[in-house]
């Protein structure tokens, strides 16, 4: 190995990204960082940046826009940073910024100096004028290492990355020894973020002393889990740390040949990561002899047909081989025998993203974040009934309470917690008194739950637990890939049972069905999918076995959200004499005027939607909901209205 | 040779074998409906033929696990029973044949299963799920029948490895999966009379070859 070659490789073209991003300092013209991807898109990004560019040019203001990735303020988006360098203050983050905040911003900020302080979010540097991010709990509280340059940096200019210190820990890798990398990345402690959480280096070095040439890396960027949006987000904000971790693994493993799987759903994505490669091609940093060295590095980017069960590692493989997407019976593990039967590492998104700032930083600095056995940072796409939602990156250890109710914002309308699903739609319900558990591999696990690859979704006090694990259960169900029995055959019993009790018709004997049948499905499933898919239904069963029981004895939804077991009314006593604001918004003419010329709801034909409800105004505030619906007074029709309808 | 026992009994089978095959040739039955003995990869999906084993901590399939020396296998105990029950019934909510009116002479492996297991052909206490699918599909050759199928997968196998091509293959998927046949080449053109060797595999009697199919398979070899 000579020494340090890749290190003089490397050098000008360091010098050359720091050179960029100072001559772009120096030119001291404001620079808007706008929030590009898919969520910063969503919620009109795309608007605001055309009324940003309008507004410049008609005021005739220089100024640079730099599309940048999502920093993970989903709540926040669109999202804009402006670094103002003339106008005296930090640069600032600013929120919710539409098309006709953007051209008051151009117009009090850019022209006039007035920083306009009502849509700050914070600054983005410690300062005497404004409230520095940094202060915020959802800042201060997160911790990010995987995600550190996402939504600071533009992901089609490699030179930003690199300025900002990347691909720093190829260049060290392509200098040392496979075998210390390994070494390296096993004393790190880093476990894979695919869900499973088993030891990166471990199996890297299994790879790497596997026999057979042609060996693969494949980086696993299926993300199907309804709601995770992790891996999409780094692909898109930030592709090149990813790429730097795939060659590092690959250079450490004696592969040359990688493939980044991505679903075909996720476009930008896709974009994104296409064009890292390109340029990192041309900076010879993939490619051919890389950098100088003898190590070459093809990567190609396989568009998945999105199908959730097509992450499982020998499903994956099967679909990149072009068959059904199938998961295989393992072992032979991939590592052993993988894609067209050579040694193959399959990691996770997350997982390889993880590996550059660990090459950098060192083992040692990785195990100082997070807990002993899970060492490093967590990264959670956080949903539901939470005031921020978002992708938050926290170091492992931190706890579930701290997670929702400090980083998040906590329940949003004065609501009261009620259970947090945590690791996808095969993950488990845990009821408040989990709060203090830590968020880690094993403590989830312990828990029922598990990491997954990090989908949550925050639940309040008006979720119906038999709901959500019938929603679960509806999605497992319907990405089975129906090779073996018990998946196939046995979510679908599950879920039928699900709907039953949600529809009222349960029946004694049912929860006992559910849980052996869980448990068998459990035990002799083929894969990951059908081994974990009665997660939420076991859970829930367990912790909240008298929602269910209410369900199936009384005929009532404790929360009030199954429709069958649900009815509104309209009190006579508050409503309104000749109001009629309830009648014109039911849209199947269920609301009938009383003899005593009030409102009552027609049980036959309400479709339970609540407009009504909505309606009514605040001040008479007349319309209940109640379960099981006999609680509903009965009120006839007037006959002589009922001739009229017809 | 390698050494193992099984329910106490001590059994020689060569390296290589998997746990089930060894007991099947040693004459210990264990239930499986989707193994195929020259099969590299075994498609390990009707989950029937558990067995425990000494070091595990659950049930295991027996097609997937190889033979070792000095292995420990238990063909059936609690746990094993429990799972090859279940799976026996998950099966039949699927599979509304009856023994009475079963095409497959002797029977199908279904019964043979339900008789070794002591379980009935019904799926109590599950309820029978209801299927969109049709009672007969017509693939040119045979008359499938997606309620007898147990997609052991079985047919698809030894079509790829008798023909070039791929005739038989899964298709739609999760629970709504069958057998699909790509129809749209020229009868003429497909080896299936002379081969019929997915209709002798299937354990259900699911692909039956069409009546003129089979004359005419007999009367040209
Ligand atoms: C049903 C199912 C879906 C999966 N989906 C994903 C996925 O979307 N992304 C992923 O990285 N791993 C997924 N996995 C886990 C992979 O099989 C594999 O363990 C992982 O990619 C390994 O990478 P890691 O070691 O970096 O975690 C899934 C597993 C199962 C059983
Ligand atoms: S557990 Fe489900 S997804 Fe996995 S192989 Fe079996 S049927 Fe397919
Ligand atoms: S048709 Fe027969 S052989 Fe083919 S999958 Fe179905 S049961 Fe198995
Ligand atoms: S014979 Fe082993 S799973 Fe079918």
């Amino acid at each position: 190995m000579s020494e340090q070659k890749a290190k003089k490789r490397f050098a000008p073209i360091q010098s050359e990204s720091k050179h960029r991003m100072e001559e772009q300092k120096r030119e001291s013209i404001p620079t808007i960082f706008l929030v590009m991807s898919t969520c910063g898109l969503a919620s009109g990004a795309a608007e605001t940046k055309q009324a940003f560019e309008e507004a410049l040019s008609e005021k005739s203001i220089a100024a640079r826009i730099v599309p940048v990735g999502c920093i993970g303020h989903c709540y926040a988006e669109p999202l804009v940073i402006i670094d103002h360098p003339t106008a005296g203050f930090p640069p600032i983050c600013y929120y919710q910024i539409n098309a006709d905040r953007a051209r008051i911003l151009v117009r009090s900020y850019l022209e006039g100096g007035d920083p306009v302080l009502k849509y700050v979010l914070g600054a983005m540097e410690e300062n005497d004028l404004i409230p520095a991010v940094m202060d915020f709990p959802r800042f201060s509280l997160e911790q990010r290492l995987v995600m550190e340059h996402c939504g600071l940096i533009d992901p089609d200019d490699i030179h930003q990355y690199i300025a900002r210190g990347g691909y720093s820990g190829l260049v060290k890798a392509l200098d040392s020894d496979p075998e210390e990398v390994i070494n390296l990345i096993e004393e790190s402690g880093l476990r894979g973020r695919g869900g499973a959480g088993f030891p990166s280096g471990r199996k890297w070095r299994i790879a790497r002393t596997a026999e057979g040439d042609g060996k693969f890396v494949i980086c696993n960027g299926d993300e199907g889990d309804p709601g995770a949006y992790m891996d999409r987000t780094i692909l898109e904000s930030n592709p090149h740390q990813l790429l730097e971790g795939l060659a590092i693994c690959a250079h450490a493993v004696g592969a040359n040949q990688s493939i980044v799987y991505v679903r075909a759903e996720y476009p930008l994505a896709v974009k994104a990561i296409q064009k890292a490669i390109k340029s990192a091609k041309e900076l010879s940093l993939l490619g051919p002899s890389i950098l100088g060295t003898s190590f070459s590095l093809e990567v190609s980017v396989f568009q998945g047909s999105g199908a959730f069960v097509c992450g499982e590692e020998t499903a994956l493989i099967q679909s990149i081989e072009g068959k059904r997407g199938m998961p295989q019976h393992r072992p032979p593990f991939p590592v052993e025998k993988g894609l067209w039967g050579r040694p193959t590492v399959v990691n996770n998104v997350k997982t390889l993203s993880a590996v550059p700032p660990i090459m950098v930083r060192g083992a040692e600095w990785f195990r100082t974040i997070g807990t002993e056995r899970s060492p490093g940072t967590a990264i959670f796409s956080v949903v539901g009934n939470v005031k921020h939602p978002g992708l938050v990156e926290i170091a492992m250890g931190t706890s579930l309470r701290t997670l929702i109710f400090d980083v998040c914002g906590g329940i949003p309308n004065k609501k009261e917690f009620k259970a947090v699903q945590i690791g996808g739609p095969s993950g488990g319900c845990l009821p408040a008194s989990f709060l203090d558990t830590p968020i880690d591999f094993d403590s989830l696990t312990q828990a029922g739950a598990m990491m997954g690859s990090g989908g949550m979704v925050v639940m309040d006090e008006d979720s119906c637990m038999v709901d959500v694990s019938r929603y679960f259960l509806d999605f497992t169900q319907k990405e089975s890939c129906g090779k073996c029995t018990f998946c196939r055959m046995g979510t679908k019993h599950l879920l039928n049972i699900l709907q039953r009790i949600t529809k009222g018709e349960g029946r004694d004997g049912d929860l006992e069905l559910l849980e052996t049948l869980s448990k068998d499905i459990k035990d002799g499933s083929l894969c990951g999918l059908g081994k974990t898919a009665p997660n939420p239904v076991l859970t829930s069963l367990k912790y909240f076995r008298e929602e269910y029981e209410a369900h199936i004895n009384e005929k009532r939804c404790p929360a009030l959200k199954c429709r069958a077991l649900t009815a509104f009314y309209i009190d006579l006593e508050k409503c309104a004499r000749g109001c009629e604001v309830c009648v014109g918004c039911c849209p199947v003419d269920a609301i009938f005027t009383t003899k005593g010329r009030k409102k009552a709801i027609d049980q036959e034909l309400c479709v339970k939607c609540g407009e009504c409800r909505v309606a009514c105004p605040p001040e008479y505030d007349a319309v209940f909901k109640v379960s099981p619906p006999e609680l509903a007074p009965v009120i006839e029709r007037p006959p002589e209205d009922i001739k009229e309808k017809k | 040779m390698i050494k193992l026992i099984v329910d106490e009994k001590e059994i020689e089978t060569e390296e290589g074998r998997s746990v089930l095959q060894a007991c099947l040739e040693n004459g210990i039955f264990i239930p499986n409906l989707c193994f195929i003995k020259t099969r590299q990869q075994p498609h390990a999906s009707c989950r029937l033929c558990f067995v425990e084993i000494e070091g595990f901590d659950r049930p295991v399939t027996s097609c997937t696990e190889k033979v070792r020396e000095g292995l420990v296998v238990r063909t059936d105990t609690p746990p094993v029973r429990r799972l090859q029950r279940m799976a026996f019934k998950l099966l039949m909510s699927g599979h509304p044949c009856e023994a009475k009116v079963c095409p497959v002479k002797g029977g199908c492996q279904l019964i043979r299963t339900a008789k070794y297991l002591k379980v009935g052909l019904n799926p109590k206490p599950l309820e029978f799920l209801e299927r969109e699918v049709e009672e007969e599909v017509d693939l040119t050759f045979f008359t499938y029948y997606p309620f007898r199928c147990v997609l052991c997968g079985k047919c698809v196998y030894v079509c790829r490895e008798k023909n070039e091509h791929n005739l038989l293959t899964f298709a739609q998927r999760g629970f709504d999966t069958v057998i699909g046949f790509f129809g749209d080449i020229d009868p003429t053109d497909l080896p299936c009379h002379t081969c019929l060797a997915c209709a002798t595999i299937c354990p259900t009697g699911a692909l039956i070859p069409k009546p003129e199919l089979t004359r005419e398979a007999k009367s040209n070899p």
